[in-house]
């Protein structure tokens, strides 16, 4: 019985450590009033006064910050940046990644095991590193104008980086495997004969696929819709390697709070709004979880 | 027993001026050097409810996929309502196909699984919902139409299966193995329903199934297959009573086998000689049956008498000693060993007690039939 509660309470204690208790510091910092100080804020529980200490603690904490988030349009601009940025890129990525997909789980069976290990792959190189690629691959003088114009399709080279498009081309290559993986898992699970027995009703090859294989990988495209949105809203990275100045998003707006401004009530406000702005897909995504389990049954 | 239908009786492939619905010619199927399907001619007509009978991996899905639409023959040519059917995809096709696995699409109801074909038809839209209801009735599945095929049973998503394929309405009808899935009980009903089916739809259903009594029981004709061919075509009774070849017999229902050598064929009756020393046995001979060559003598267990006295001027008698007996309530069935190592099976309807019946584990009998009972089949 007691082993049974602990085994039970492990995670909740993980969740307590590494999600509840962070959480608790960081609202409480965005509670509290910029200082020039070590740590930079104000007001610190003060132990040593007593209860009447405590008290004045409390009362020092406003939500001030967030009044003042919502007072500098460049707070809203960000977010709804980001939010177009994730929201196109999740979009691209399903565009690049269904296909992808759709083929591993179409190709000969012995061929599963390696394509899949090639999805898997680039996570075996630092993340910066691949980044940093592509900022070889997309600057003017970078292999792929070099290639363009040895081609002679350009005349002139593109300016990639430091655009919103490099932004994508980086999302989308990121974060890829997060979509395939999923999508993939639900294609590879169709029985093939759902297929025949469409074309035997009247489909034609692509009516079957319309109405018998898209609708039935939707579990899969939805979930790696998620998987992609959720971090891409407050990719950080990504944008500051690739994206130019023009490129406004809120990770970078975060990251600029905290370490050039060294503003960290402001920062703390604007991740705690970053998170609640996430619960809503998180929530989302967990509801077709579930769904496809209850529909698996 | 050979069967006496009459004209009026349904025997279309009697007829010689009748016209097929499926005609295969010299139909050869390959996958790569494997031979699936070895050059089959065979004609199914209007209304039928034609059997292919066969142990797994003999071709039947394989023949039956390609009247589908979903192979093609390596050589000769399939014909369906006198159209060859060469490169007609399955969607133009007016033929249906129940699946082995249903195949039933799991992100729809009960009601659009059956509405998948007929929105994809010419039918009208408004014509669509009554359609659907009237498949629903036929299958007894209305209270159903709102459920997912993953909330119901097997046994209902069968019949949404069928329900499915014949919503068209399709002059042919294919049934891989229909009710592998349904448990015994469920597999009798389910039978004589589909038996009701296909005469109130007067569809032309072919069926693949490897069990012999589910073929006896719904046919009017069954095609037994061996290694991709058709080794015999025919009415279930003539299956039963006439088979044309000993893998036939051997593959329908029970049957003793007695190998040795035609030794001579005399009209209607050939006699056998399977052991050293003892008496010629005799039989129906086979059409086609010589004499001179290895045949064996085929007999059902039902058609042979067991007594502890010799049962007088017979030609077929034989001696042996009891080795196991079944009690299966109307029936017992004798396990009788012969001195050559041969085994006979003989069934008995208990109509005495079986107490008075006196015959024990061990006791030495005499097992015989008359010289029509078994049938001499060439080797
Ligand atoms: N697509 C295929 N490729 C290669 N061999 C196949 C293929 N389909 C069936 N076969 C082979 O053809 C033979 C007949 O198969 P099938 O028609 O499915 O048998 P049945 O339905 O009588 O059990 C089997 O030996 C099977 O392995
Ligand atoms: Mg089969």
């Amino acid at each position: 019985m007691l082993a049974r509660r602990v085994l039970i309470g492990v995670p909740y204690l993980w969740l307590l450590v590494l999600f509840l208790v962070p959480f608790g510091i960081v609202l409480k910092i965005a509670l509290s009033d910029y200082a020039l100080s070590i740590p930079p804020y104000t007001p610190t529980m003060d132990f040593s006064q007593g209860w009447s200490g405590v008290k004045r603690f409390f009362a020092a904490l406003d939500l001030e910050n967030f009044w003042f988030l919502s007072e500098d349009d460049l707070y809203w601009k960000a977010y709804l940046s980001s939010l177009r940025i994730a929201l196109i890129s999740t979009f691209l990525t399903l565009l690049a990644g269904f296909p992808i997909a759709y083929a591993m789980a179409r190709a000969p069976q012995e061929w599963r095991p390696a394509l899949m290990m090639l999805v898997i792959l680039p996570f075996w190189t630092s993340f910066l590193i691949r980044v940093y690629a592509w900022m070889g691959i997309l600057s003017n003088e970078g292999f792929l104008n070099q290639a363009l114009m040895g081609l002679g399709v350009i005349g002139t080279p593109l300016t990639l980086l430091n655009t919103d498009i490099a932004v994508y081309i980086g999302i989308v290559y990121t974060y890829l495997p997060f979509m395939i993986l999923p999508v993939y898992a639900t294609l590879e699970r169709m029985d093939e004969s759902l297929l025949e027995a469409a074309e035997d009703l009247g489909c034609s090859r692509l009516s079957a696929f319309w109405s018998v294989t898209f609708p039935l990988a939707r579990p899969g495209m939805v979930a790696g819709c998620f998987l992609v949105f959720i971090p891409a809203l407050g990719e950080f990275v990504i944008p500051s390697l690739l994206g130019g100045s023009g490129t406004l998003m809120i990770g970078k707006v975060l990251w600029e709070e905290f370490f050039a401004n060294r503003d960290w009530p402001v920062a703390s406000a604007v991740a705690i709004v970053l998170l609640l702005l996430l619960i809503v897909p998180i929530i989302l995504f967990q509801r077709n979880e579930q769904k496809q389990r209850e529909a698996n049954r | 027993m050979t069967s006496s239908l009459d004209d009026t009786a349904f025997a279309p492939w009697k007829k010689a001026d009748a016209v097929p619905l499926i005609r295969f010619e010299g139909v050869t199927k390959r996958y790569g050097d494997f031979t699936a399907i070895d050059n089959i001619d065979l004609n199914i007509y209007e209304r039928e409810f034609f059997a292919l009978l066969g142990p797994s991996g003999c071709g039947k899905t394989t023949l039956m996929r390609m009247l589908a639409g979903f192979e093609d023959a390596s050589e000769g040519a399939i014909t369906i309502a006198g159209q060859n059917m060469k490169g007609v995809p399955p969607n133009r096709r007016a033929v249906n196909m129940m699946f082995q696995s249903y195949a039933l699409f799991p992100h729809l109801t009960v009601y659009d699984n059956i509405a998948f074909g007929l929105k994809r038809s010419d039918m009208p839209k408004s014509e669509i919902a009554g359609r659907v209801e009237e498949m629903l009735r036929l299958v007894q599945l209305g209270k159903f139409a709102r459920r997912k095929p993953h909330q119901i049973s097997g046994g209902q998503r069968q019949r949404v299966a069928l329900a499915r394929a014949l919503a068209k309405g399709p002059k042919l009808l294919l049934l891989d193995e229909p009710l592998g899935a349904l448990d015994k009980k469920l597999r009798q009903q389910t039978q004589f329903e589909l038996m009701d089916i296909q005469e109130k739809t007067g569809t032309t259903f072919v069926i693949v199934t490897h069990d012999q009594e589910e073929a006896m029981t719904v046919a009017s004709r069954i095609a037994v297959m061996d290694h991709g061919r058709l080794v015999q075509v025919d009415t279930p009774d003539r299956i039963y009573e006439a088979p044309n070849s000993v893998y036939v017999a051997d593959f329908v229902g029970d049957i003793d086998i007695i190998r040795g050598h035609v030794a001579a064929v005399d009209g209607d009756i050939a006699e056998i000689v399977w052991a050293e020393g003892k008496p010629p046995l005799r039989g129906t001979a086979a059409p086609g049956l010589s004499a001179g060559g290895p045949g064996a003598l085929a007999i059902r267990p039902e058609k042979i008498t067991i007594s502890k006295d010799d049962p007088g001027a017979v030609h077929n008698k034989v001696r042996g000693k009891v080795e196991d007996i079944a009690y299966l309530g109307s029936m017992s069935t004798y396990v009788v060993l012969l001195p050559d190592g041969v085994r006979l099976k003989c069934q008995m309807a208990n109509v005495r007690r079986i107490s008075r019946r006196g015959i024990a584990w061990e006791d030495d009998v005499w097992l015989s039939w008359t010289d029509t009972a078994g049938i001499v089949l060439p080797e």
